[in-house]
């Protein structure tokens, strides 16, 4: 909330520096966002007398004009007409800079100098008025600033409310908590009013039909006002917080409400069919034009304010053009109610209609202030815009609402804070504050808030407030006593950890991409109907369509984040990143949240370098690095099975991942129909893994084995099989052949090409055999690689390579 | 005799100083010491000679031999010292040419600033437990002290799923989760993404917070304060200034707003601090009665505090970024600068 200084001095003493204003509110809970100083800018614009007003030599429309300031007298041209001899007006001299950006210079106008400008309201930026020269009041000293003249300089604060304090939205709020801050009372108006005549009662009526939503309804009611614009004093005040002024009438209301915070509303009171108001919920379907000509289509529960016959309101968020004060309104009713926040806040939302009204009631506003509100609004328009006060005052009250008494410990508040506080400096903070406190034994205290504090309801609320008040600084600094946690990090932390350091040691970088996607990214992979990652969570309200269904795969996003990186260049990617995505579960209300890691390859291997020989990267290599991740989370079991019918994988190059019998996820080359969506021309490599199933078969511990005490004994094997036949087979073959010596076995070479015939390839394993107990010797091994040879051309019909 | 051997000396002396390799040297000393070598004639020679002079001159015939073989060794090593140098001359390489290195990735920054809060708050003893991002209404609002229409829901503009699932739009959820399933004391920290609906250059549509929630018997304010002082001198180093402002949040009370001097200009007021001096990294606060309730603790009997901090908010002001949107386009050269 906007509020000048100037203002706030009208009802509180600041005798401190705005700076040390600032850091008191701020460390009180109010927050000052900003303090921008207002009305400089005027250091070369004085009061300045007219001495003579002289025809110009060489110009009808000009004149020369003798001005007299502190300094002395200068000559001026003015073109305006409105000027006379004795009369005060601003000066701009040479030098000075007017909020318009006009630069003022010494200069000969048609054959004559002027030292300067006489200016208008409008050249000042102080108002809309170009008709003629800024007329200042007789009484104004000559030659001061006119900054200084108009009362202009200001320092506005821009405080942050939080929302249970809806009591600081407005300036006699915000003096009370300078006022409880530095221990002075709150000079609040005093309204005096002379109303007379016919009795409130005798000319209208107040009829609340639907009291749970309107507590309180307090009117008053003006006639004969004269509506015009409203002085100066009245604009200044009510632009600087940001308030278009409209009209006198208006205007007060406004100003009494940034005043009090108790928003109001002035009706034009023969506007009122059956000069009566009925307080109403609205009807279904009901229509209704608000005073921004609108028209609303309002519900049952929304609370209207009404005539005998129509809805002229919509109770606390806006009135209604049928009942606005015009320029030829008389009578004013005026109305000072208080509104359900709850009902006003439901009101204000389905209607998008985000008033300072409906701000104000929305959170709570003061309903033991109505009454004083009303008075300080009809003395104001009784000032400004003249007229008669309608002697009484309607207030439909029915219920009083009177808060609550609270019980607070002075034990408790050092229990909760840390710090110990005496009974003394608590009642002290807590009268401060307007509270009312009565001493019931040594450690308890009975606390009666005023009505404008509705925030504070329980033992806590108060502790909070002497907290604030004694300051959150002069609270001590501990370290809790107790155990800490015993659990330790879990195993999917602990895993998540060597998983990230695996893929940075391969060279990926981690990416964060929203956990929301576009729908139809499930076509773009291809996905089959039936395919479960179709059943997506949707958002009701998505910013974009694009945003509009949780994830059921990391690939989507890792393939716009591919996109985005091709289209600037960046064309060696590796990516990695481990979120969660959502799967819906079918009867719960939330969805399984499950952690998964995928990555992508593209590109080079590395940036060119002198020392080494770029090579692309390809399947072998993201391969090799879902080997080290088994590797670092001590998985041993796992399998790669060819996955021809991937429907986003190149079908020759895609290959599931199964740990255990379980398919835990699947790593290829990205299909070129899929790449072709995401605008790629190169190849791009990625995997995808249910992080989870591989915590879930991550090893424990690692057991130490002793060093074999006897050589191993290598051989190579090199044969010649089907183009077609995967190594893994032979592989497996070897190593599942029953004798006790076989410790390991390599695949080292493939080779295709001549002399190895078309449709055939050369492979070359080494095994190692190796015996616990003893060196084996060269015949045993020969006799065992033999046997293998032999088995390997009884299974694969295979030739040994020479 | 005494002749010839100087002669011998004084000759096999220049030949050893002209070897140039160690062929040559060892050349020369077959020609003087090899069975057909010249002193090795000569000593020959010495038993012809009679006792008398024999005597004598074999003396000195030793000493020559003695010392031509040291003439020789001492050759040898200096020949063998040049060659090596000779040799590393010739190995010379451009020292300035780039290294081999090897192309590592590395960790997003907002995840590098998630572990280091994560590895400050696992020394002071805090468990790391996360919570489900799509959240019930319940925990993400009424357990927290939110109830439906409560004006703080409008400050947390929240996407929704169905009229009573959402997508979290804090961390705190996972406070009330925590202590429906665990009795105190409790000290965790919940790391994860958030999300609200909102999209300019300082706000993101999902972003991520970290909450902290410490309850026990006794805990205090001061308590409060002095975990976060501690967490933000390790974060933001130990001489940052702090300060703790009190501040509004449904589900704590009394609520803090903790402050760290702008470290851009050093408290003076610039365009990152909003010309306050000060920075707002973290909300804080004592957990407020009404939430126990929801979960069966004794306001009586147990205290605790609660902190959230959004993870981006930090790596902006650690690392000078002044557009949030970067994190999730993961444009290479952004990440690879972290």
């Amino acid at each position: 909330m906007k509020v000048s200084l100037n203002w706030l001095k009208d009802y509180v003493e600041i005798r401190i520096s705005v700076k040390e204003l600032i850091h008191l509110l701020t460390m009180a809970g109010l927050e000052v966002e900003e303090a921008t100083s207002v009305g400089e800018g005027f250091e070369k614009v004085v009061v300045a007398e007219i001495l003579s007003i002289r025809r110009h030599p060489n110009a009808d429309r000009l004149s020369l004009v003798e001005a007299k300031t502190h300094q002395g007298t200068f000559p001026i041209v003015c073109g305006a007409t409105n000027i006379q001899e004795g009369q005060k007006v601003p000066l701009a001299l040479a030098g000075a800079r007017l909020p318009n950006g006009m630069e003022i210079k010494r200069s000969k106008i048609r054959g004559v100098i002027s030292e300067g400008m006489l200016c208008s309201e409008i050249e000042l930026g102080l108002g809309q008025d170009a008709s003629g020269i800024l007329i200042l009041p007789s009484h104004v000293p000559t030659g001061i600033d006119l900054g200084e003249a108009l009362g202009l300089k200001d320092t506005l604060l821009d405080i942050s409310i939080t929302p249970n304090r809806p009591d600081c939205l407005c300036v006699i709020g915000i003096a009370r908590e300078i006022a409880a801050l530095t221990h002075q009372r709150v000079k609040y108006p005093v309204p005096v009013l002379s109303d007379r005549g016919e009795h409130i009662h005798q000319k209208t009526s107040v009829t609340v039909l639907d009291q749970d939503l309107c507590p309180r309804y307090v009117a008053r009611m003006i006639e004969e006002v004269k509506i015009g614009p409203s002085p100066r004093w009245m604009r200044d005040r009510l632009e600087k917080v940001g308030i278009r002024s409209i009209s006198n009438v208006v205007d007060v209301t406004n100003y009494v409400m940034m005043e009090y915070g108790q928003p109001l509303h002035a009706f034009d009171f023969e506007l009122l069919e059956e000069g009566r108001i009925v307080v109403r919920r609205a009807r279904l379907g009901e229509e209704f034009v608000t005073l921004d000509g609108v028209k609303r289509r309002l519900d049952e529960e929304m609370l209207m304010i009404c005539d005998g016959v129509k809805p002229i309101a919509i109770a606390g968020v806006m009135g209604g053009l049928n009942s606005e004060i015009k320029e030829n309104t008389q009578s004013v009713l005026l109305e000072s109610a208080y509104f359900n926040p709850a009902g006003n806040r439901s009101t204000s939302k389905k209607l998008g209609l985000e008033t300072e009204a409906a701000y104000r009631f929305g959170r709570g506003i003061d309903y033991g202030g109505c009454l004083s509100a009303a008075n300080r609004a009809t003395q104001l328009i009784q000032e400004l815009a003249g007229g008669r006060v309608v002697e009484g005052i309607v207030d439909i009250y029915p219920v009083p609402i009177k808060p609550n008494p609270i019980y607070l410990s002075v034990k408790k508040i050092h229990q909760v804070l840390g710090k110990e506080v005496s009974a003394k400096q608590v009642k002290g903070y807590l009268k401060d504050l307007e509270l009312e406190v009565q001493e019931q034994d040594d450690d308890a205290l009975m606390v009666i808030p005023p009505t404008f504090r509705g925030d504070l309801e329980r033992e806590i609320d108060l502790i909070e407030e002497v907290a604030r008040l004694d300051g959150y600084e002069n609270i001590p600094i501990t370290i809790p006593q107790g155990p800490p946690s015993s659990e330790g990090r879990s195993k999917e932390f602990v895993m998540e950890r060597k998983v990230v350091d695996t893929l940075i040691y391969h060279g990926y970088h981690e990416v964060i991409t929203y956990s929301f996607t576009s729908p139809t990214s499930s076509d773009i992979l291809g996905f089959p109907p039936n395919d479960p990652r179709r059943q997506y969570l949707r958002i009701l309200n998505p910013l974009t369509e694009d945003f509009s269904v949780m994830r059921t795969t990391l690939l989507p996003g890792l393939m716009e984040t591919v996109r985005y990186n091709v289209s600037r260049k960046n064309s060696n990617l590796k990516l990695f990143e481990l979120k969660k995505v959502f799967l819906p579960q079918g009867g719960e209300k939330l969805p399984e949240e499950v952690k998964f890691l995928a990555g992508v390859a593209m590109g080079f291997d590395r940036d060119p370098h002198w020392g080494f020989s770029q090579r692309p990267v390809d399947f072998y290599d993201i391969k090799g690095c879902v080997e080290d991740l088994f590797d670092a989370l001590q998985i041993k079991e796992a399998k790669f099975n060819k996955a021809e019918d991937n429907p986003y994988l190149h079908p020759g190059k895609a290959s599931r991942v199964i740990l255990n019998q379980e398919v835990v996820g699947i790593l290829g080359e990205v299909h070129p129909r899929v790449l072709g969506h995401y605008e790629v021309q190169e190849r791009v490599y990625l995997f995808e893994m249910d992080f989870s199933k591989m915590v879930k078969w991550a090893g424990g511990e690692r057991r130490f084995q002793s060093l074999p005490k006897f050589p191993a004994v290598y051989r190579d094997l090199s044969v010649v099989v089907d183009q077609a036949l995967e190594a893994e087979r032979v592989m497996e073959t070897i190593r599942n052949f029953p004798q006790p010596f076989i410790e390991g076995v390599t695949l080292f070479d493939i080779y295709q090409g001549p002399p190895i015939p078309e449709g055939k390839k050369g492979v070359s394993y080494r095994i190692r055999y190796q015996a616990k107990d003893r060196t084996l010797t060269d015949e045993e091994v020969n006799q065992y690689h033999e046997k293998i040879l032999s088995r390997l051309k009884e299974v694969f019909q295979l030739d040994l390579r020479q | 005799m005494l002749n010839e051997l100087e002669k011998v000396q004084s000759e096999a002396a220049v030949s050893i100083s002209q070897a140039f390799t160690e062929k040559e040297l060892s050349d020369t000393r077959v020609r003087i010491l090899g069975k057909k070598g010249s002193l090795t004639q000569l000593l020959k020679r010495l038993g012809t000679l009679p006792e008398t002079d024999r005597r004598e001159i074999g003396k000195r015939a030793n000493q020559v031999k003695e010392d031509l073989e040291k003439k020789i060794a001492v050759a040898l090593l200096q020949i063998q010292e040049r060659e090596r140098t000779e040799a590393l001359e010739r190995e010379k390489i451009d020292v300035t040419l780039p290294g081999r290195r090897i192309p590592v990735g590395n960790r997003h920054p907002l995840t590098q600033i998630l572990d280091e809060i994560i590895d400050i708050f696992s020394r002071l003893g805090f468990e790391v437990v996360e919570g489900p991002e799509v959240e019930l209404d319940y925990y993400n609002f009424e357990a927290l002290n939110i109830p439906k229409g409560h004006p703080a829901r409008e400050m947390q503009a929240t996407f929704f799923f169905s009229e009573d699932v959402v997508l979290r739009t804090h961390t705190s959820p996972v406070q009330v989760r925590t202590m429906e399933k665990k009795r105190p004391p409790v000290r965790v920290i919940c790391p994860g993404a958030v999300y609200r609906c909102d999209s300019d250059p300082t706000h993101s549509p999902m972003f991520h917070q970290v909450e902290g929630l410490l309850v026990d018997k006794g805990i205090t304010f001061a308590d409060l304060k002095g975990v976060l002082t501690i967490f933000v001198h390790q974060m933001f180093g130990k001489e940052t200034r702090l300060r703790f402002r009190p501040s509004f949040f449904p589900f704590t009370e009394p609520s803090a707003e903790i402050d760290i001097e702008c470290f851009i200009c050093g408290g003076k007021g610039c365009g990152v601090c909003s010309n306050t001096g000060w920075l707002e990294i973290l909300g804080s606060g004592m957990v407020d009665p009404a939430v126990y309730q929801f979960v069966n603790y004794n306001p009586e009997e147990v205290t605790g505090f609660a902190f959230g901090m959004g993870i981006e908010r930090i790596a902006m002001l650690k690392f000078g970024i002044n557009d949030i949107r970067p994190f999730f386009t993961n444009d290479l050269r952004f990440l690879k600068q972290f």
